[in-house]
């Protein structure tokens, strides 16, 4: 018997062209997949279940993990309270309301529109120094020089994590990220990794923010530190929301920006028509959202059984949103494999939806936008080495981990 | 299945130039009609929008012109200004107040509601209504000479929206409400004893149980209340909103089954005499017509809801456009929203007849819930208070004839503790 199809999307051989997978899946919608697990894809359903209060994202605690050090105290007392610690504060995308809703609000307010006006001159100056680098090379990995490189230093000035101790966090970050896929997080070995680097990452910024509730500065760790109205959030759920930000900013929009990059390369009609129209950026970035969405799926836990059509997701059931086959379901798109960017009414899943809506989508949008629309005009003609470019193993976050491209003209150095 | 009449119409009149004759009116040209369409309307206005009048408009963050978006490639013809007069539905005409008369292939009754005034209130002086521009601009106007009292009548929905937004421009608010609580009606006691906290922790002096005996003018803009129990109350403005009085009476002797609960309509918005008969090319929709619900089992809703006046619009468009073929039908689960105090309220379904309530996500006592209404042992309605995002999932439990409660073990949830329901 063949492995079901969901085993397949994850397997990393099918992670260039996940697409056809999501086709069939799309024939049964909401469908049990031999593990247990049920796998939603269809656009309606998913939309259905992104607000249905049955559905918690607080799912099953990792099984725990013993392993004997030889030291009694920490064996039996230090490590058991941390763990449950770290159990009951994890980041708000694992958390329900009402615990979810107070600390995403403390997010919230901290994109101001006047934050994210700054974000985007930020993000037009580091854009600006990254592509001057590039002057006078003749072929450069995106990923390596432009996609990772500006969403990590826009996450960092935004939190205010000095840029110099960006690299210490790079490995926790890509580590940590591995807590959205499912297999990974299954594997006993990956969690002690995980859980090392949660441990690193946290010092480290456990230390930052009593550095910046001594002598506050305009970022937003300053400003979750110190709270306002008189609510602010306790030390454990301030680490794990900027970790949280952290991983976030490292590992969704670098694959915004490469499949953005490899999308337009491969319809270069519309790489052509950004250039000369630079306003049809937000629609195009939609689009890209819907057509290469950096986040595949999210992981849920049904609370009760969930009547859908004709099939019953049983309670206690892992449920996987399968956001980007969504996205190309031809019941909610006319065309959904045609790269669109006039597409009307383009309600995509990009961003998920319900109340773990993207915090960072203003964010993210930004830097696509400034990001795309500053290569096709200062690089107007690459062409890609490879393609299909290797990927990330990841299924959930999924991107090119490398995408090489020739210049085959010089770079510009007016930005 | 109802099939359409089979020549196409040439001329279509839309009697009411407002939110749900003009998405009619879009409707007809999406659907291809390429004939006239003339929208009589009794305001001088084009069509507008009518919410932001209680809250944007009457505190000041947006001007009074709240005029709805109209391509100009609908190509309609408006006679603004002129009230209908009277329906001849057998010599297809409506007949104007300035004696004119429009001759049609169909017409759309879309005539909507008026606020229903106090007696003998010569709409002048220091009584106000709130339902159309010039009476959002005439309380405006006033209540920018920051007089030193306001007295809001009413507990429905523009009288606490009108509350809420007069007392957060700093102004002192007085709101006599005969019910128990406000809103109670429309939400049930539990949610107006919510808003009645609400609004007195903003600082409205809120009076409930209370009737009133009379207004007195006492010259120029002010007036004395007098409450049933003897208090008097001076005021330099009161803002009377006793609810809405639907627009039929043009409607008299043309053959329709017309009532106080306005213009009876079937599901697919034609209008019936009152054995029941469909009257030819004769359609309502909106505020003014009252339609048979299927998702509560035949019964007739009629409600004044934005989302209800431009869905209907747009069936009875399609149905007025199409010449031959099946009939859409007006399956519409209605659904309003309010802002008070800061508040975002939503309800999905119709609560008429529920008996019982329940919290169901979050608390009352944190402001933010979702509620349900049980009327036997089915789900009729819920309520949210700043929990939207979960209506869809009762909505489409609610359409679907829910048992009472929908579903358990949802997120954030209490114990299930329903409670009797009081509307009065």
């Amino acid at each position: 018997m063949s492995p079901t199809l969901f085993a397949q999307v994850l397997d990393p051989a099918h992670r260039a062209d996940p697409y056809p997978l999501y086709e069939a899946l799309r024939r049964s919608p909401v469908s049990r997949q031999d593990d247990g697990t049920w796998v939603v894809s269809s656009h309606a359903a998913i939309a259905r279940l992104l607000h249905d209060p049955r559905i918690s994202s607080e799912d099953l605690p990792d099984p725990p993990l013993f392993r004997w050090t030889g030291h009694p105290i920490q064996d039996l007392l230090v490590r058991p309270i941390r763990s449950r610690i770290v159990a009951r504060h994890r980041p708000f995308i694992f958390r329900d309301p009402p615990d979810h809703d107070l600390l995403r609000r403390h997010v919230m307010r901290e994109f101001s529109p006047g934050r994210v006006r700054r974000m985007r001159r930020e993000t037009e100056a580091i854009t600006g120094a990254l592509l001057d680098r590039l002057e006078g090379r003749a072929a450069f990995d995106l990923v390596e020089d432009v996609s990772y490189p500006l969403p990590v230093t826009v996450i960092c000035d935004l939190l205010g994590v000095p840029r110099e101790d960006e690299p210490r966090f790079q490995g926790w970050a890509t580590q940590l990220a591995t807590a959205l896929e499912p297999n990974q997080r299954t594997d006993a070995a990956n969690a002690a990794r995980n859980e090392a680097a949660f441990t690193a990452i946290s010092d480290y910024l456990r230390g930052l923010i009593r550095e910046r509730r001594a002598s506050p500065r305009d970022d937003m760790l300053s400003g979750l530190a110190a709270g306002r109205d008189g609510e602010r959030m306790n030390d454990y759920d301030l680490v794990a929301t900027a970790v949280l930000l952290l991983v976030a900013g490292h590992e969704t929009t670098v694959n915004l920006i490469t499949n953005g990059i490899l999308t337009l390369l491969r319809f270069p009609e519309h790489a052509e028509r950004l250039r000369r129209e630079p306003e049809i950026a937000p629609r195009l970035i939609e689009e890209l959202l819907r057509y290469e969405p950096p986040v595949h799926y999210r992981t849920r836990l049904a609370l009760a059984d969930i009547g859908l059509g004709d099939a019953t997701i049983p309670e206690g059931a892992p449920v996987v949103l399968l956001l980007a086959a969504g996205n190309r379901d031809p019941a909610r798109f006319r065309d959904p494999d045609r790269f669109d960017p006039d597409r009307e009414d383009n309600r995509h899943l990009g961003f998920g939806g319900g109340l773990h809506y993207c915090v960072g989508a203003p964010l993210a949008r930004i830097e696509a936008e400034v990001a795309l629309t500053a290569i096709v005009r200062r690089l107007p003609r690459l062409r890609l080495l490879d393609d299909p470019p290797p990927y990330r193993p990841g299924a959930s976050l999924r991107g090119p981990r490398r995408l090489r491209l020739a210049v085959e003209a010089p770079v510009g150095a007016a930005r | 299945m109802s099939v359409a009449a089979g020549s196409p119409p040439r001329r279509i009149v839309v009697v009411g130039a407002s939110l749900c004759g003009l998405s009619a009116a879009q409707a007809l040209r999406e659907e291809g009609f390429s004939g006239e369409i003339v929208l009589v309307g009794d305001e001088p206005e084009r069509p507008y929008d009518r919410p932001p009048l209680s809250k944007q408009v009457l505190r000041g963050r947006c001007g009074p012109d709240t005029t709805l978006p109209c391509r100009p490639d609908l190509d309609l013809r408006f006679r603004l200004g002129t009230a209908a007069a009277g329906l001849d539905p057998r010599a297809r005409r409506v007949v104007l107040a300035d004696g004119g008369t429009i001759a049609y292939d169909r017409v759309l009754i879309a005539t909507g509601t008026r606020a229903r005034p106090w007696p003998g209130d010569p709409g002048s002086g220091p009584l106000h209504t709130l339902r159309t521009r010039r009476d959002a601009e005439r309380l405006g106007a006033r209540l920018a000479d920051r007089p030193r009292r306001v007295v809001v009548v009413g507990g429905g929905f523009i009288g606490c929206e009108a509350a809420a937004s007069i007392r957060a421009m700093g102004l002192d608010v007085t709101q006599v409400v005969r019910e128990t609580v406000p809103l109670v009606q429309a939400l049930g006691d539990a949610v107006g004893a919510m808003v009645a906290e609400v609004a007195r922790g903003a600082g409205v002096d809120l009076l409930t149980d209370r009737g009133i005996d009379g207004i007195e003018a006492a010259g120029g803009e002010t007036a004395v209340v007098r409450l049933d129990e003897g208090r008097r109350i001076e005021t330099g403005c009161v803002l009377v909103a006793l609810g809405a009085v639907r627009n039929v009476e043009w409607l008299a002797g043309a053959g329709l089954a017309v009532s106080d609960a306005g213009v009876r309509v079937d599901a697919e918005c034609r209008a019936l005499t009152p054995d029941g008969r469909v009257v030819p090319d004769v359609f309502a929709a909106g505020d003014v017509a009252q339609w048979p619900s299927a998702v509560y089992g035949g019964a007739r809703l009629a409600v004044e809801h934005w989302g209800n006046a431009v869905a209907q619009g747009r069936v009875a468009a399609r149905n007025m456009a199409a010449a031959g073929g099946p009939l859409a039908r007006h399956d519409h689960l209605p659904d309003f929203w309010s802002h008070l105090y800061g508040l975002t309220v939503k309800l999905v379904g119709v609560p008429d007849g529920a008996d019982r309530f329940a919290v169901v996500q979050g608390t009352l006592r944190e402001r933010r819930f979702v509620g349900i209404y049980g009327a036997g042992e089915r789900t009729v309605a819920a309520v949210s208070v700043d929990s939207a995002r979960w209506l869809p999932a009762y909505r489409a439990a609610i359409a679907e004839g829910a048992p009472f409660p929908p579903f358990t073990g949802a997120l954030d949830q209490p114990g299930f503790a329903p409670h009797p329901l009081a509307t009065a």
